[in-house]
């Protein structure tokens, strides 16, 4: 049960069940109150309490060595080995902060937007933070499972109970898909605790296992974590599901759920089935590329302001794929950047849409066009998170991207060229838009502009693209260690 | 006294055979559910007596305790869910009750018997009853009788083939004793007739599990069947011969790849016939049905290894099996107010009527589609499992494919219960108390068997 791998919690309260089980909790609060401001209240305080654990968690993160840390271990199911192991790396300790700083702004953004099934809504945000939560301090294959598959559940009830009209559609085709992508992780896992005899993911790290195994492996692998990415052919449940969804939800799906897929490509696919990662990785990498060019201009022609930054998300989400499958440390450390970038950023677009879409019941962007005289403050927001989406220098996505860039030019010319007009293709979709939204056509006589709850919420996330765009470096320091002990590891192993 | 629990039941069908030949028929619910209650207790009390019983042909011990225990609890939960709402006839309750009884009685008896004679006995004793309390609907239509004589004639013939296949092993064995069968079998393993004799001695159980190719019979007498009486079909007997399977099976440990082939094609079969005619169907109870076969097929996961570990798990997943698929029938009996059957459509704004059936239902069909933290995903993980360790990974991939076929009409019932609006003119449904209290008696049942596992896991393992 113990492993090398592991330093133990030293706080002297377990950390990290607390920071995964306390949104839990406040579910379970929330099923007792009945006053829907109470509810509202409640998960609110939920959530904060929630972040301010993470906040703690990373101020006593050492990050200093590549151990996973605040480890905790307790026998589970002991007849199949299967333990209770939580620990958190450089790599997973960045994305639970980011889950732990979107959960409450997705309550404060349904404040007023949910009027329907208040309390079953906020139980439904919480029980996902846990499973996300939970997902990334996994350190064991099967409670990872359990947290991955549970995550469907409350998922599938905010886009089928709260979403757009196609909900049915929608909701149906998450669910099949990203379930049939876990099957097949399900298999794989058991195939690794035949050979391990433990279903403990330190412990199957860094083996050398025959390649016809890791080429299955990596397979299984790679379908679940790419459809959950969404990686180019296995993309088309993501408009849908963004679409459809409450605001809250896409931001949860946006900004975190697509997270776990290249989180499973960098925790998974390279440290276990090196070999196979590195075979595959010229396919991985041409998906990616055309991934981030079919996502350009499958942008732009949308009209529908959600459907855009949808598929905005495919590309941006193949510029990490690209990274993680250059296979060095400018690579990894640019899709580690990009995944929180992408998180922060396409979570606060999608909270710009909800925000007017919750003045002008409409989503299309010739419905809410020309509000900058009318609504100059969300115009000023909306421009600051559309610039930094398509990476403009000064903003978060733009230390990405350039990471990612080098560590593709690096590995493969020609698809850092494929990813430069990608990033080209950003620009001018996220430009066509902008104008639209602040100078376009004026048909709408008032509207209100933002009030100080919506300021409040979005604050947060401005402040973070800027301060990432001109100083990276604290929190590529945070990361660097996991990752480069992740490389030189995988040099040792892959050719 | 090591037959005490079968006693219990024994008499409560007998007090049912005299309160049938009375006249005033006053608080049978109230008497039914105390009876079953004393024989829960009684057989829970029991599950430390061992012994064996006439000349070695009945055998009490951890195993067939720890089964009885799940039968009683089988029957205890129908009573329980049996409610005045139009379902049986008044004046056969008394009857219904006996033959319930009666039918508990024989699958107890069953997974005791280590002697081919009385496993003929018991399983025909728990047959017949069933035969008998298939036609006892109120009336909707003729659907019961119908499913009453197809239920007779489908049970009589799979009986028949059984008793073809046991004359078999008695011809090897020269003994109808288990034990014996055992020592003289391995010889014959390995040629035609030897694999005939088990194959053919385990049809009469696929028959109860609605396996391919015995689970025609299934969808019809779900459907004709009153909602009570397929609860229990759908759920308890299953138990009974789940425990028979895995006493045979650990007949033929020794040679096992030529079984074991028959059971991965019928498994691979089941499975995918199950799931993808489930796709299609509008009936709940239809639905439920094809679900059993799916479910069926999954189960001989767990039987196929042939091991102690594989037979743990079929257990384990039969027990999540008995809650989740009881939980679902539940649902539908309480939102069948006349005993009507149900169609998919019938569910519409169930989440708005009543937001507790709704999660009940929810809970009950993300479980046996297989979605962690329900029990369904840890029974299939232990299956699973033992099925890979096996060497069986094709029947693994082939039943995670399932898994994600059926999601698709599992799915179907929350959809329809979460996503869409209730036809005009169909109210609040309120629960009464007791209502709910089983409600969330299954759904912690769900949940527990999913979350935390190990407890009852040990317990069998050592049964097994």
């Amino acid at each position: 049960m113990m492993s090398p791998y592991l330093t133990m919690n030293h706080l002297g309260f377990p950390i990290l069940s607390a920071v995964t089980f306390l949104p839990l909790a406040g579910a379970m609060v929330i099923l007792l109150l009945r006053q829907e401001r109470t509810i509202k209240i409640a998960a609110l305080a939920a959530t904060l309490l929630t972040f301010l654990v993470a906040l703690v968690l990373l101020a006593n993160y050492n990050p200093a060595t590549p151990l996973f840390q605040f480890g905790e271990a307790l026998p589970w199911i002991p007849a199949y080995n299967i333990n209770y192991v939580l620990g958190v790396d450089g790599i997973t300790v960045m994305l639970v902060l980011l889950t732990a700083l979107i959960a409450p702004l997705c309550v404060l953004c349904s404040w007023t937007a949910i009027a329907l099934r208040v309390k079953e809504f906020m139980v439904c945000i919480l029980l996902m933070e846990t499973a996300m939560i939970g997902v990334f301090c996994s350190l064991d294959f099967l409670l990872f499972y359990v947290f991955w598959e549970a995550m469907l559940i409350p998922m599938y009830l905010l886009i089928a109970v709260w979403g757009g009209p196609l909900k049915d559609y929608a909701s149906i085709k998450f669910f099949i898909y990203t379930l049939f992508g876990s099957v097949f992780l399900l298999v794989a896992i058991i195939a690794l605790y035949l050979v391990n005899g433990t279903f403990s993911i330190p412990a199957a790290m860094f083996k050398n296992y025959g390649f016809n195994f890791q080429f299955w492996v990596f397979l299984a692998f790679a379908i679940a974590f790419a459809i959950k990415v969404p990686m180019f052919p296995f993309h088309t449940w993501l408009p849908a599901a963004h679409t459809e969804a409450p605001t809250a939800g896409s931001v949860f799906l946006a900004s975190i759920l697509l997270k776990m897929g290249t989180y499973g490509f960098l925790r998974f696919c390279l440290p276990i089935v090196p070999q196979a990662s590195f075979y595959f990785a010229p396919y991985m990498i041409t998906l990616s590329v055309i991934g981030i060019i079919y996502g350009g201009f499958v942008c732009l022609s949308q009209t529908d302001m959600k459907k855009l930054i949808a598929y905005s998300s495919v590309a941006h989400m193949g510029f990490v794929t690209l990274g993680i499958f250059s296979f060095n440390l400018y690579g990894f450390e640019g899709a580690m950047l990009q995944m929180l970038n992408h998180g922060i950023t396409t979570g606060a677009l999608f909270l710009m849409v909800g925000i007017v879409y919750e003045r002008t019941h409409s989503r299309e962007i010739y419905d809410n066009a020309g509000l900058s005289k009318i609504a100059p403050i969300y115009v000023g927001f909306f421009g600051l998170f559309s610039v930094s989406s398509f990476a403009f220098p000064g903003t978060n996505s733009f230390v990405g991207e350039l990471y990612v860039l080098i560590g593709a030019f690096a590995r493969n010319r020609l698809a850092g060229f494929g990813a430069i007009v990608g990033a080209v293709l950003a620009a001018a979709y996220m430009l066509r838009l902008l104008k639209q939204i602040a100078w376009g056509r004026v048909e709408r006589p008032a509207l209100k502009d933002m009030n100080v709850r919506e300021i409040i919420y979005l604050l947060p996330l401005g402040i973070f693209v800027i301060w990432v765009g001109f100083f990276p470096r604290p929190f590529v320091g945070i990361m660097e260690t996991t990752l480069a002990n992740l490389y030189t590891q995988l040099k040792h192993l892959a050719p | 006294m090591t037959l005490l629990p079968e006693i219990v039941i024994f008499i409560f069908a007998v007090i049912f055979l005299f309160l049938s030949l009375g006249e005033k028929k006053t608080n049978l619910f109230a008497a039914a559910r105390l009876l079953a209650l004393i024989g829960f207790v009684i057989t829970l009390l029991s599950t430390g007596a061992r012994g064996e019983l006439f000349s070695g042909a009945y055998r009490v011990d951890f195993f067939s305790q720890v089964f009885k225990l799940l039968i009683v609890t089988g029957l205890l939960l129908v009573v329980f869910m049996m409610e005045r709402r139009d379902d049986v006839e008044d004046d056969y309750l008394p009857e219904y009750f006996m033959l319930l009884g009666f039918s508990t009685l024989g699958l107890m008896m069953l997974v005791s018997a280590v002697e081919l004679i009385s496993i003929v006995v018991s399983l025909e004793i728990s047959s017949f009853s069933l035969y008998a309390i298939v036609p006892l609907r109120k009336s909707q239509s003729r659907i019961q009788m119908e499913a009453a004589v197809k239920y007779l004639f489908f049970g009589a013939i799979a009986t028949g083939i059984m008793l073809y296949g046991m004359g078999y092993l008695y011809g090897m064995a020269h003994s109808t004793f288990l034990a014996d069968i055992m020592v003289s079998l391995p010889r014959f393993l390995n040629q035609p007739l030897g694999i005939m004799a088990v194959s053919l001695t385990l049809v009469a159980f696929f028959f109860k599990l609605s396996l391919f190719p015995l689970h025609f019979w299934a969808p019809d007498i779900y459907e004709g069947a009153s909602n009570v009486t397929t609860a229990f079909i759908a759920t308890v007997p299953k138990l009974a011969a789940t425990a028979l399977l895995i006493r045979l099976a650990m007949l033929s440990a020794s040679v096992p790849t030529e079984l074991a082939m028959l059971l991965f094609v019928l498994a691979a079969f089941s499975m995918t016939l199950g799931n993808i005619v489930g796709l299609v169907q509008k009936d709940l109870k239809r639905l439920l049905a094809y679900s059993g076969i799916a479910h069926a097929g999954y189960l001989m996961m767990g039987i196929m290894p042939l091991s102690r570990d594989g037979g743990a798990a079929a257990v384990y997943y039969m027990t999540i099996y008995l809650f989740m698929n009881l939980s679902c029938f539940y649902v539908i009996i309480l939102l069948a107010q006349k005993g009507e059957n149900l169609s998919v459509e019938n569910l519409a704004g169930l989440a708005r009527r009543s937001p507790l059936l709704a999660f009940t239902l929810a809970l009950a069909a993300f479980s046996l589609a297989g979605i962690p933290p329900s029990g369904g995903f840890t029974g299939k993980l232990f299956l699973f499992v033992s099925a890979f360790k096996a060497g069986y990974l094709g029947i693994v991939l082939i039943g995670a494919v399932n898994a994600v076929i059926s999601m698709f009409y599992y799915l179907n019932l929350v959809r329809m219960s979460y996503s869409r609006e209730a036809a005009a003119g169909q109210g609040i449904i309120q629960l009464a108390f007791h209502e709910k209290v089983l409600c969330y008696v299954f759904n912690i049942l769900i949940l527990y068997l999913g979350i935390l596992p190990f407890g009852v896991l040990d317990i069998l393992r050592r049964a097994v």
